[in-house]
């Protein structure tokens, strides 16, 4: 029993409905990739009806204290200062050099309390950082389960669970319901979506009530297939996938800035000093060495060289992860970090992070059969993806 | 008579690695070993019928993978079975455990401290990048920088340029961690005991400090250099032990043409007009060569095979006061069937695969050294063990096992007599039952090398595993002292290739590639 990896809070639930043994790590969790033979359906729900995500493995850390909003505005890049009760942001934070270390969301949950959630183990880096502040950090990321509730009827379903309330959720808001749980409008697909935030003991009560009232709206447990999908028509970055986290790069350089991963709309250098401030300026001065493009890729030119020899035209529907060069005329410009097909918008789309200016016409190598062929690859803005559910 | 090209006194593993250099070089090479067996403190020996010992040293990761690969050594039978768990099992029946994968090990250390847990990943990056940035000196001769030769100002312009390469800040860390004591630089990083103290291991091992001297984090580093097929910081057991080890360079050695004789043991270096010339081995036979190369230590070379009158009087000073005072015992067990140890919760017996540290607190391993550092040895000595059976069912004969403990401390400067040794011999087994109930009551049978026995046996002065103390003030250009670092002596035509010589001891080939490079360098100015 000793060497497995852990199990989250909804697993009994999750691995009844595990249909082909699809399991994958995340954050020391084994997580579903997808629960049926293939994410097909668990992706279109997420678009078309909606789907229900354990996203658990996040790590979740509750600071509390006199100085919890002073400290929290000066540990991220982004202004919070403005933050009230039943508030959510997502931003990145970084360190003294202006290298991301991490990002997610930070939420109100209340007066003196809120909640950061990570992708990675920070506990230590905000203990850190924490000298001169009064407060105290609780690292909750077991005693809380979570479920992602993604897609057009999400609302509808978490109205007949919860209550009408649910319905005035603006974006990025969060309320709390039947005293311990709390569900904000959050997620990581790019659509209209909410995440219910669970004390681990009640995990499986809710999952077992939100799939009760889901099967009148074609409710689908989805896998990190699907959302990986979705997150990228939604050009929503992933450390480890797009970037090296600051303290677990090998060298400086491996490690990339906010501007360099397109968002730099969340550095707020008006505010009063925060971690990274300085190296942030410097940059917002004299310019980003790279930057996130979102990436269309040529799909029929690849589908007329691929038929052009007698073979099936590709669909790489299983996002691919990994380095990929980018060039333009004049050579390699960049390089990407994930793609995918987008069945949405019936389009190859990848994620890149290419030197400014190097023009919006683009080119990635892609194996056709046995060799490796050219094919161009359109700047497009990013979100690719980005529907009016999703703040409406 | 033959003329060789060079000849290598001792056929340790830096010989053997040295005299196949030369001879891939297309050069003359004879290797003379004293012992009836090639290896020196890299043996596997059969002390019991059936039981294959590991009487000195047990596992590899410093070995350089230029050696491996350029000697074909997988070729020549070299095969790594790397270690994967580490277990601290504790006085009070709980334990701790490095599992072989990230997460379980985070899981492991949030049971003990949830701030340890997350402080450990920045540990190891941080180790990570200070190996990385250390390891290219230990393939560098070391350069003198005080010397304006162009070879030196050369090399001291590459040193230069690999820690160029680093952060400042881990630079800084670098600085510290090599002046500091381990137990002290922990200190920094972590809270939870026994945490500390598997981390403070690396810096005594083989050395005849406390976790609490200074230059004991020095010792930690060069622990954290090594690497197996790439993985940095893990240790691997060779199939067939150490020995078979040595036998892969033997026979690579072999193939490139070397000559190598056992049961030769060299008298005296023979010189002629204050240059090297050839040996007499105490037989009487004499050999002739053009260089004349030492694997032996520093003190045995200097002390007892050179005549004192062709040395100046600084290098012998230098040579005399080279620090070799060795704390390191090895014990030997023979046992019917695998014994249990308390601490390991049923389902996780896995974790016997891999090592097991008996290093309960920081405290337990100062006092081990202070029991020891006036010419004792420690009631409660630290050990570090392996079962190599369970990795290498070729090491006893089928269900039964062999179990090698590397020991400390216990002082080469005691006088060791049998009785000595039997009663140390019951100190050690006594505690490890401490931790494994029925391991008495396996024990087919028992050995153990003092330091008196590494050296009456193995050869090396004073049984150092390291052929002297790695302290600061005996690294790098002062090692074995300063005016000779480069593998040269100042008898002409004389060199060194031993662990005496940059960068150290352990099981690496570094000396003796790093002299053999240095060696045909000369040889063709
Ligand atoms: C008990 C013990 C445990 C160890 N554990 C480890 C370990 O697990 N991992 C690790 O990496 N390192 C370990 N070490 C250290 C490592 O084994 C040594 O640093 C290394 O093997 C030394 O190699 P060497 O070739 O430089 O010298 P040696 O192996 O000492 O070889 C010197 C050779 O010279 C021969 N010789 C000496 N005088 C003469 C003479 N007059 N004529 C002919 N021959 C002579 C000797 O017989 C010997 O064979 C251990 C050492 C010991 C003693």
């Amino acid at each position: 029993m000793m060497l497995r990896l852990k199990t989250t809070p909804f697993h009994p639930r999750t691995e009844a409905i595990m249909q082909a043994n699809q399991w994958r790590r995340w954050g020391g969790y084994s997580v579903a990739s997808a629960y049926e033979m293939t994410h097909d359906r668990e992706y279109l729900a997420m678009r078309n009806a909606c789907a229900l995500l354990d996203v658990s493995a996040l790590y979740k850390y509750e600071i509390s204290g006199p100085d919890a909003h002073a400290f929290l505005n000066r540990l991220v890049t982004r202004d919070i200062s403005q933050m009230q009760p039943g508030g959510m942001a997502y931003t990145p934070w970084c360190d003294s050099q202006g290298k991301v270390v991490d990002d997610g969301t930070i939420c109100r949950l209340d007066e003196g309390t809120f909640r950061l959630t990570a992708a990675d183990p920070n506990y230590h880096w905000l203990e850190e950082n924490t000298a001169g502040f009064d407060i105290h950090i609780l690292d909750v990321s077991e005693d809380l389960g979570t479920l992602a509730l993604q897609g057009p009827c999400s609302r509808d379903v978490l109205a007949e669970v919860f209550g009408e309330a649910v319905r005035e959720l603006p974006f990025y808001g969060i309320i709390h319901v039947e005293n311990d749980l709390q569900i904000s409008r959050t997620g990581y697909s790019g659509d209209l979506g909410y995440e219910v935030w669970v004390p681990s003991g009640r995990a499986v009560e809710i999952w077992d009530r939100l799939t009760e009232a889901g099967k009148r709206y074609a409710l689908q447990p989805a896998g990190i297939w699907a959302l990986d999908v979705a997150r990228i028509e939604a050009g929503l970055i992933m450390l480890d996938v797009d970037y090296t986290p600051a303290n677990k790069a090998t060298t400086p350089a491996q490690a990339s800035t906010p501007y360099e991963l397109g968002l730099g709309w969340s550095v707020h250098l008006k505010k009063p000093h925060f971690v990274g401030k300085k190296a942030l300026a410097k940059e917002k001065a004299e310019g980003s060495a790279l930057t996130l493009v979102g990436l269309e890729i040529d799909h029929q030119a690849l589908a007329s060289e691929h038929e052009k020899i007698g073979l099936p035209v590709p669909f790489p529907f299983v996002p691919w992860r990994e380095i990929v060069p980018i060039f333009n005329d004049e050579g390699q410009v960049g390089y990407a970090t994930c793609g995918s097909w987008s069945p949405t918008l019936k389009k190859y789309l990848a994620l890149a992070q290419v030197k400014p200016g190097s023009g919006e016409d683009l080119k990635i190598d892609i194996m056709v059969d046995r060799f490796r062929k050219s094919f161009g690859a359109k700047v497009r803005k990013l979100p690719f993806f980005n529907p009016p559910r999703k703040r409406g | 008579m033959k003329h060789y090209d060079a000849i290598v006194i001792g056929g340790g593993h830096n010989g053997l690695v040295h005299a196949a250099y030369l001879a891939r070089a297309g050069r003359q090479v004879l290797v003379l070993e004293r012992r009836p067996v090639v290896g020196g403190a890299t043996i596997t020996e059969e002390i019991y019928p059936g039981y294959k010992f590991l009487i000195g040293s047990y596992l590899i990761s410093l070995l350089r993978p230029q050696v491996i690969q350029e000697l074909e050594l997988a070729k020549h039978g070299l095969e790594l079975l790397p270690l994967e768990s580490t277990l601290v099992p504790l006085p009070n029946g709980d334990y701790l455990a490095d599992w072989p994968d990230h997460d379980m090990t985070r899981r492991e250390l949030m049971r003990h401290s949830r701030r340890d847990a997350e402080t450990y990943e920045e540990f190891s990056l941080t180790m990570r990048r200070l190996s990385l940035a250390m390891k290219p000196l230990l393939d560098l001769f070391p350069p003198d920088p005080t010397s304006l030769a162009p070879k030196d100002i050369e090399q001291m312009a590459r040193i230069k340029g690999v820690l160029g390469n680093m952060q400042r800040r881990d630079f800084h860390t670098l600085c510290r961690l090599c002046t500091m004591s381990i137990a002290d630089f922990l200190d920094e990083w972590f809270e939870t005991q026994p945490l500390k103290a598997i981390k403070c291991t690396s810096g005594i091992i083989g050395t005849f400090m406390g976790v609490r001297s200074p230059g004991t984090g020095y010792v930690a580093l060069h622990h954290y250099l090594g690497e197996i097929d790439g993985v940095r910081r893990s240790w691997a057991f060779p199939k067939g032990g150490t020995g078979a080890f040595a036998q892969a360079i033997a026979s690579a050695a072999r193939a490139y043409g070397a000559e190598i004789m056992e049961n030769a043991p060299v008298h005296q270096v023979l010189i002629k007009h204050g240059a090297a010339c050839g040996v007499v081995l105490e037989d009487g036979r004499e050999f002739y060569a053009d260089r004349i190369v030492s694997n032996a230590d520093a003190k045995r070379t200097f002390l007892q095979l050179v005549p004192r009158d062709q040395l100046p009087g600084d290098f012998l000073w230098d040579i005399e006061r080279f620090r070799t005072a060795s704390p390191a015992c090895k014990v030997n067990l023979a046992l019917d069937g695998l014994p249990t140890f308390s601490a390991v919760p049923q389902g996780s017996e896995q974790l016997l695969r891999g090592s097991i540290e008996i290093a309960p607190s920081v405290d337990y391993l100062e006092q081990a050294y202070d029991d020891a550092k006036y010419g004792g040895w420690a009631r409660k000595p630290f050990m570090d063990a392996l079962i190599p059976s369970l990795l290498d069912p070729g090491m006893a004969p089928p269900g039964q096992h062999v179990m090698s403990l590397f020991v400390e401390y216990a002082s080469s400067e005691m006088d060791w007599t049998a009785e000595k040794k039997a009663e140390f011999l019951d100190v050690v087994i006594d505690t490890l039952a401490e931790y494994s109930p029925d391991l008495k009551s396996k024990i087919i049978h028992k050995h153990i090398m003092t330091p008196r026995d590494i050296q009456d046996i193995i050869g090396i002065t004073s049984g150092h595993i390291f052929h002297g103390e790695l302290s600061l003030h005996q690294l790098l250009f002062l090692k074995p002292s300063p005016q000779w670092a480069q593998y040269k002596t100042p008898v002409r035509h004389l060199w060194m290739c031993g662990s005496s010589t940059h960068p150290g001891g352990c099981i690496t080939g570094a000396p003796g590639r790093n002299a053999a490079m240095e060696l045909l360098k000369d040889w063709s100015a």
